[in-house]
């Protein structure tokens, strides 16, 4: 008995002949999406939280604004905002050399998850920077650190720590909403398993892709665990038996220890 | 600027009533879900912290299973499967003819099972506040299992739970949006009908947006005053 013999228990052959390729290339597609917006998002995101976290009022005011928007509206109305309501002012981007961009479905997906994303990441990015105790920025300060070194070298770290939980958190919630984007003519996973159903009317379809998502966000779950834990390993209890040292230990770094603690 | 505020007006040739009309469909909707979701959700919560290993199992494979997928392939998956589901019932009990499932109950039925799952997270948490004491407490005054979920447990575990409750609210509101695609004529769908015909999406996509930024709003005032209220035995600070 081969190894299709056993599959063929399990999924209908025939119909994983006609459309098997096709459900890997989606996720490809799925996965190009998701890395991509995610990425942006971080990077948007970060300065969006420095923004926020600013003296300067306005500053301050917008980019509240723009958080606000982006996690109080469904990602649906704006990915269709984006595609059909910028879409359409085809002679405006026409004059700014644009049109190529907001032409296709492809770069208005990505960009709608890209600022969706880099919402939900600046809020907890921001979280995560005031979370580091002022007496880290203070001391810096007294060792004569420019503000910006301070940042790069003190606070960052410590607030990426705090950060890795819920950003994978965000990747896995990214990687669902991508499904959206099949509405807009994206052959992403989704996209594939509904064109397939369409022609076939074969139910099975969906499953296969609930199983494949199932498999793609429980993988994700276990690298991000073991990331994590190679990320804060130099700050596990066991390792630090100098008493003097572990009264010295940071919220911060009490909270990376044990981040399920209330 | 008038041409936009008339598209948008209650008067003939505007789309405001279709609009209205719309938001309490999504309104309904996410209402209708909330009791079935947060029902449910606080059963498997009590089935993940139950004694029984295949309670705990069943727990585990349900929140892995609908936090894991993506909330418009569940909606597919209940909308069509429970068509086919249905339509077998139905065929061996010799009724032979096309039957088409309710989008708004295969709505609250979908949306209800992600909210089941994110919300006993919520519970979970919750539940672990309450200290072991209170259970003994109750058992001690003679009051049944049930009585001291009731009149003990369940008024400190709304306080607790509330915070995340209203998080998960919103995102349900939002995920509403997604029962558009199988033709229940929401807000979504209303404004995607409204663009259709006056070939203004900037406008009325727009206008959607800030109609569930309304509705996020007003819901966070409405659980303001919930949480005053479950917290209004305690002392602040």
């Amino acid at each position: 008995m081969t190894f299709r013999d056993i599959l063929g228990f399990v999924i209908d052959l025939d119909l994983l002949d006609r459309y098997g390729w096709r459900f890997l290339e989606g996720i490809g597609v799925t996965a190009q999406l998701v890395a991509i917006s995610f990425t942006l998002g971080g990077a948007l995101g970060l300065l969006l939280a420095l923004a926020r976290l600013s003296d300067k009022g306005p500053l301050r005011w917008l980019t509240g604004a723009y958080i606000y928007f982006f996690r109080g509206s469904p990602l649906l109305a704006q990915l269709f905002l984006l595609y059909y309501g910028l879409g359409s002012l085809r002679a405006f981007w026409t004059d700014l050399g644009l049109w190529w961009f907001f032409r296709e479905a492809w770069s208005c997906a990505l960009l709608a998850f890209t600022l969706n994303t880099a919402a939900y990441q600046a809020e907890i990015f921001r979280g995560a920077i005031r979370s580091v105790p002022r007496g880290q920025r203070e001391a810096a300060a007294a060792l004569g650190m420019h503000r910006a070194v301070t940042f790069a070298k003190v606070i960052f770290p410590q607030a990426m720590i705090v950060c890795l939980r819920p950003l994978g958190n965000e990747l896995i919630l990214m990687i669902k909403a991508s499904a959206i984007a099949s509405l807009v003519t994206i052959y992403d996973l989704m996209g594939v398993t509904k064109l397939a159903f369409s022609r076939s009317y074969d139910f099975e379809l969906y499953l296969w892709a609930a199983v494949l998502y199932l498999l793609i966000v429980e993988c994700i779950r276990r690298l991000w665990a073991v990331l994590e834990r190679r990320l804060t390993r130099h700050l596990r209890a066991g390792d630090l038996p100098q008493p003097a040292q572990r009264n010295g230990l940071s919220r911060v770094t009490k909270t990376a220890l044990k981040p399920n603690a209330q | 600027m008038q041409d936009v505020l008339s598209l948008l007006s209650f008067s003939d040739g505007g789309w405001g009533a279709a609009l209205a009309a719309g938001t309490l469909v999504t309104l309904t909707l996410a209402l209708a879900t909330l009791p079935v979701g947060i029902f449910l959700g606080l059963v498997v919560a009590l089935m993940a912290r139950s004694r029984s290993p295949r309670a705990r199992a069943a727990a585990t494979v349900f929140t892995t299973v609908f936090r894991g997928l993506p909330e418009l392939l569940t909606l597919l998956i209940v909308y069509y499967g429970g068509q086919i589901l249905i339509q077998r019932l139905m065929a061996s009990m010799g009724y032979e003819g096309q039957l088409q499932i309710n989008a708004f109950l295969a709505g609250v039925v979908a949306f209800g099972l992600v909210l089941a799952a994110f919300s006993s997270e919520v519970w979970v948490g919750a539940l672990n506040t309450i200290a072991r004491g209170q259970y003994e407490a109750g058992s001690a005054l003679g009051l049944s299992r049930w009585l001291t979920f009731r009149l003990v447990v369940f008024p400190q575990l709304m306080r607790a739970a509330l915070p995340g409750l209203s998080n998960n609210w919103l995102t349900l509101l939002k995920d509403t949006s997604l029962i558009s695609t199988i033709s229940l004529v929401d807000l979504m769908r209303q404004t995607n009908l409204a663009v259709g015909a006056t070939k203004q999406p900037i406008v009325f996509y727009l206008a959607a947006c800030v109609i569930y930024l309304l509705l996020s709003a007003g819901s966070g005032l409405a659980f303001t005053v919930l949480e005053r209220r479950a917290n209004r035995g305690h002392a602040r600070g």
